[in-house]
Formats: C-alpha cells, sequence, structure tokens
C-alpha cells in the first residue's frame, strides 16, 4: 500500500470537470512525479491533497487515513507539507522566522506558557531557533537568517520555501512547479536537494514542467490530461508512451 | 558588543532606564496637570498596544477598537458603582473587565473570519457604532446619554486613592509596563509567529498548519483586553462613564497613533500615542495660545484636531509611510522600489 491513495478522485468546478476518477499512489519513500500540459488538472490534485478543495467524489488515503475534505492546517498536521508555484513566503518575516513559523505544528506552549515565557517555553524556542538554523543550512541558505525573505533572489526563495516546508517535518511533501524560473545550475542543485530529501525519509511528490529535471529525479511518473490519468510508469517507459507523446505534441492527423 | 552580551540586554537595560524616568518624572515637575495629562496619555498607550496586537500583529484592521473600550470603561461602572450597589474592587476589576473585553473580542471577532482588509474594516466600523449606542439605549443600567458617575475609587492596602493624580499615574505605568511585556512575549512566541504569518499571507499560513480560526480569535481577544485594562483604569480616574467618551473619533485616534508610531514596533506605538495626546491635550491648546500672544487672534486649534490629525497622516503616508520607528522590515518593503528581487 502506497503512503498516499488517491482513489477514483473526481474534483468538478460548476460544468468543468478538472479530475476524472484519477486513482493514484505514492510509495512511501520514493520520489514520484506528476506531470501533463497546460490545464491537465496537476495543480487541482496538490489542492485536493492539502483540503483546498474537498473532492466531489473518490477517496484520498494518507497512510491509511481519510484525508479528503480536511482542513488544511490538520493535514499539515499529519505529514503532508507543500510549496506553491508562485512561492508564497512570509514576505516580510525574517529568513529564520519563516522556518521557525513552519514548526508551528509540532510545538507545544500554550497562550499561557507564551505569555509568561516559561523555562519550558523558552527550551522550546530555542529547539526552533536551533532545528529552523539547520533546515536552512540543509537547503543551502546561510548568512541571511535575518534578512526579509522578500529580500532575497528568486533562487533562494524557492529554497527557503523548501525549508519552511520541511519544518514541519512532514512525512510526505509535495513541490509545485519547484524548477520553474531556475537556471541550469540552480536545477542541478534542486535535483540534488531533492534526493537529499528523500534520503532524510521524507517521500517526495512533485508536479514540474521541466522534462529533463522530471526524467533525471523521478522514479514513477504519472501523465494527466485533461483530468484523466493516461500513464504511469519510469520515466524511461514514459518517454516511450505514445499517448503521452500525443497529449504533448498532438495527434498526427 | 561582547562586553554588552556579559551583562544585563542592551534592550532590557533601556527599558528599565524608561521606566525608571517615567516613575521620578511627576516626583520631579510638580505640576498636577501635566501629570494628569500623562495617566490620560497612558490609557492611549495602553488602548495603542492592544489595537496593535490585532492590526499591527495579526494585520486585522480594526476600525472600531473603542468599543473594547467602552466594553471595559462601563463593566467598571456597573461592577464598582453605586449603579447597582455592587463594589467589585478595582484590583479584581482590572483583571474581570480585561476578561470580559476579551469575550467581546471573540465574539465580535467571530462573524468576521473570512474577511480581510477593506470588509473587515467596514464590519469592526460597524461594532464601532453599535456598542456605545447600546450603552447610550440602555438608560436603566448605563444611565444612558448621562453614563454613569461616582465609580469607586480604588484603594490600595487601606489607603484611597481619592483625587491624588499620583496614585493613577503610577497604576498606569504599571499596567503599561505588564502590558509591554505580554506584547512583546506574545510576539517572540509560537503565536506572535501564527499571527504574522496570517499578516503576510494567510493561506500560506494555513498550509504551515496554522489554524487560522483560533489564532484571529486569539488575536481579537488579546488585543480587546488591554482595552479592558485601560478601560478600568480611565473609568476609576475619571469617576464617570459616558457614551461620548467612546465615539468613532476615538478608534481612529488610536489607529492614528499605530500609523504615526510604526505599526507592528512597540516602541513605535507608545512613540506614536503619546506624540498624539500631546498634541490634543498641550501643543494644541499652547498654539493657540501662542497664537492670541502674537497676532491678537482668538482661535481654538483643539477644535481643529481632526483636520490635523488627518494632515498628520496624509504627511505620515507621504513621507515616512512606515511610521517614526518602524517595524525594520516593513521599512524595507515599502521602500524596495527598483531593488525588488524577482527574475
Amino acid at each position: 500500500m502506497g503512503l498516499l491513495e488517491m482513489e477514483a478522485v473526481t474534483q468538478r468546478f460548476g460544468g468543468l470537470l478538472a479530475i476524472d476518477a484519477l486513482d493514484f499512489t505514492a510509495e512511501a519513500g520514493s520520489i514520484t512525479a506528476l506531470i501533463g500540459p497546460n490545464g491537465a488538472g496537476k495543480s487541482t490534485v496538490f489542492n485536493v491533497l492539502t483540503g483546498i478543495y474537498r473532492p466531489t467524489a473518490g477517496a484520498v488515503r494518507f497512510d491509511g487515513v481519510r484525508i479528503d475534505g480536511r482542513d488544511s492546517a490538520a493535514i499539515v498536521a499529519l505529514g503532508i507539507a507543500r510549496t506553491f508555484q508562485n512561492i508564497r513566503l512570509f514576505a516580510q518575516a525574517s529568513v529564520l522566522q519563516n522556518v521557525m513559523t513552519g514548526e508551528h505544528v509540532r510545538l507545544h506552549a500554550n497562550l499561557l506558557e507564551s505569555i509568561l515565557h516559561t523555562p519550558r517555553q523558552q527550551t522550546e524556542e530555542r529547539a526552533v531557533r536551533e532545528r529552523a538554523r539547520e533546515l536552512l543550512a540543509f537547503v543551502g541558505l546561510t548568512g541571511v537568517d535575518e534578512a526579509a525573505a522578500a529580500d532575497l533572489p528568486y533562487g533562494s526563495q524557492r529554497k527557503l520555501e523548501i525549508a519552511r516546508a520541511l519544518a514541519s517535518s512532514p512525512r510526505l511533501l509535495l513541490l509545485d512547479e519547484p524548477a520553474a524560473g531556475m537556471n541550469p545550475t540552480e536545477k542541478n542543485g534542486l535535483i540534488t536537494l531533492i534526493e537529499r530529501i528523500r534520503e532524510r525519509g521524507t517521500t517526495v511528490l512533485l508536479i514540474e514542467h521541466d522534462m529533463g529535471l522530471v526524467m533525471r529525479v523521478a522514479e514513477r511518473i504519472t501523465v494527466l490530461d485533461h483530468g484523466e490519468r493516461i500513464a504511469v510508469g519510469t520515466p524511461a517507459e514514459i518517454r516511450a508512451d505514445q499517448r503521452v507523446i500525443d497529449a504533448y505534441l498532438g495527434k498526427p492527423a | 558588543m561582547r562586553k554588552l552580551a556579559r551583562g544585563v540586554p542592551p534592550k532590557l537595560a533601556r527599558g528599565l532606564l524608561f521606566i525608571a524616568l517615567a516613575a521620578i518624572l511627576p516626583l520631579v515637575v510638580h505640576d498636577g496637570g501635566f501629570v494628569n495629562f500623562l495617566t490620560d496619555a497612558g490609557a492611549y498607550v495602553l488602548l495603542a498596544l492592544g489595537l496593535n496586537i490585532v492590526v499591527g500583529f495579526a494585520g486585522l484592521l480594526d476600525l472600531g477598537y473603542a468599543a473594547f473600550f467602552a466594553i471595559g470603561s462601563y463593566a467598571y461602572a456597573m461592577l464598582a458603582s453605586p449603579q447597582f450597589g455592587i463594589h467589585i474592587p478595582f484590583w479584581i476589576m482590572l483583571f474581570l473587565a480585561s476578561g470580559i473585553a476579551a469575550l467581546f473580542g471573540i465574539l465580535l471577532g467571530a462573524p468576521t473570519l473570512r474577511l480581510r482588509g477593506d470588509y473587515l474594516a467596514i464590519v469592526t466600523l460597524g461594532f464601532g457604532e453599535i456598542v456605545p449606542q447600546t450603552f447610550l439605549n440602555l438608560p436603566q443600567w448605563t444611565g444612558g446619554p448621562n453614563g454613569l458617575g461616582n465609580l469607586d475609587q480604588p484603594v490600595f492596602f487601606g489607603y484611597r486613592f481619592g483625587f491624588n493624580i499620583l496614585p493613577y499615574y503610577y497604576v498606569m505605568l504599571v499596567l503599561i509596563v505588564l502590558a509591554v511585556v505580554v506584547a512583546q512575549n506574545l510576539r517572540d512566541s509560537r503565536l506572535g509567529r501564527a499571527w504574522i504569518a496570517i499578516r503576510e499571507d494567510e493561506l500560506a499560513a494555513k498550509h504551515v498548519g496554522i489554524n487560522t480560526t483560533t489564532t484571529k480569535l486569539a488575536a481579537f481577544a488579546l488585543g480587546a483586553s488591554f482595552s479592558g485594562l485601560a478601560g478600568v483604569a480611565y473609568g476609576a480616574k475619571l469617576q464617570l462613564v459616558s457614551p461620548d467618551q467612546f465615539q468613532f473619533s476615538v478608534s481612529v485616534a488610536i489607529l492614528s497613533m499605530l500609523v504615526l508610531g510604526g505599526m507592528g514596533n512597540i516602541t513605535g506605538v507608545i512613540l506614536g500615542s503619546i506624540l498624539i495626546s500631546s498634541l490634543d491635550r498641550l501643543i494644541l491648546p499652547q498654539a493657540s495660545n501662542l497664537i492670541f500672544a502674537l497676532a491678537h487672534v482668538r482661535v481654538d486649534l483643539s477644535n481643529s484636531r481632526f483636520l490635523i490629525y488627518g494632515a498628520i497622516l496624509v504627511l505620515t503616508m507621504l513621507l515616512r509611510p512606515e511610521g517614526l520607528l518602524p517595524n525594520r522590515r516593513r521599512r524595507a518593503e515599502l521602500h524596495a522600489g527598483t531593488a525588488e528581487a524577482m527574475p
């Protein structure tokens, strides 16, 4: 059984069928990619997984637990974290504070402890700060702890968003077009980073348009077109799949 | 730097210095009117610190904050006066009234949870009108337009405050120190980070696992609780509460204090509230006298205070939109200009 399982998930918006009875699995410890032409329904899948949409039909299970229709914050607490296609950092908060905020669901200080700054709360805060620094070092962002997130260069903002997502100690990390806007050097760095994240024991699911990157990093690829799954397989299998080629390049008349 | 780090932290040292100066001030300046002014200004500092939690930290624009000041004041007026013959001691009322104000913060906050920006501002504006109107129209309990008078004077271990201003001044000072510590501690906590996350990007906040409902309600409740303190202290000092003390203009004045001083910055907010209070109570009357002395024209600039507040807000926005003592990062935002870090 996969860590994440979508079973016949359908998402309708009025007359538009965004996802059509989709079955999808991400195995624990894998790097899985979700690809497809624009408008194929990839982002809708992420939005269903993270509780933005309640699917019209079907079931989503994470480690055996139904998560469809649950509140976004509750899903994070269960162990799914995400990044956004159009980077959504806490722009005016410091780099360090962004990551510290990411640890929110793993902290225990209650209101009274926060007001009084009790020794226990202080111990927890020191640990939060320490762990945030470790995560920043892990993604390769050092020496910018106190800079405002908005002041970082674009590539660093992507890294920071990944660090913030990792701060909630997720078992599954969803990356929404992590390579968008990156140059080739940054892309190589990203591939290494994704592999190191998996080595930490976090399962990775990514949406990506950059085929070169997907073919290099993903072990399993699912291809969507018009909300339907048209292929599943290893990079080599997907590369050779006629339906995939047709979907991307158009069918010969 | 290393030397400083070994001794008292510089921030704490600066804080203690300010407290010491504030404690000595009324003993050096033997001017009852001035101390009275400072005490009233202190109530506004408390209010501004409370509103700063809601607007400065959590980014929830509240245009009806005076409603909570009213609730705190009326709580004292009804529970510590001959009105119902209930005489709960001042010190207990401080806690009780901030609890009542916090409760109303939750009640009035709950319907607004899905609203942001302009929409939230309009609903809070409505609440700000409804609350004083309610007090005005329940004369059997609140004395209606006349308000309630003859409120209990605080007693401290047998010492009656009476009409001596000094004890009220020191109570206000203690309350402000308390409020600053609470506000700072909250800012540097899990909850404070959650507020700032909601201010910056509510959707992203949800996706790092922040329960935006309880986090916003906590901001409304804690923000309101500060004005409960202010209401009790102010009511006890004035010994009178009436509905015209809590008009829309009061909400605007408190918000102006935040804008002028620097939203989100605690020191800035204190500075802003003292400046606006001084303008209202000291500078404008003095300037009117000066104009009379120089030009023999009788003008009362205090009547034009809203014109002047307005001008200050316009000038702040044009010249220093981040306020006098900005939140360092907000300053970066407003002056980023061409340095935007986008590809």
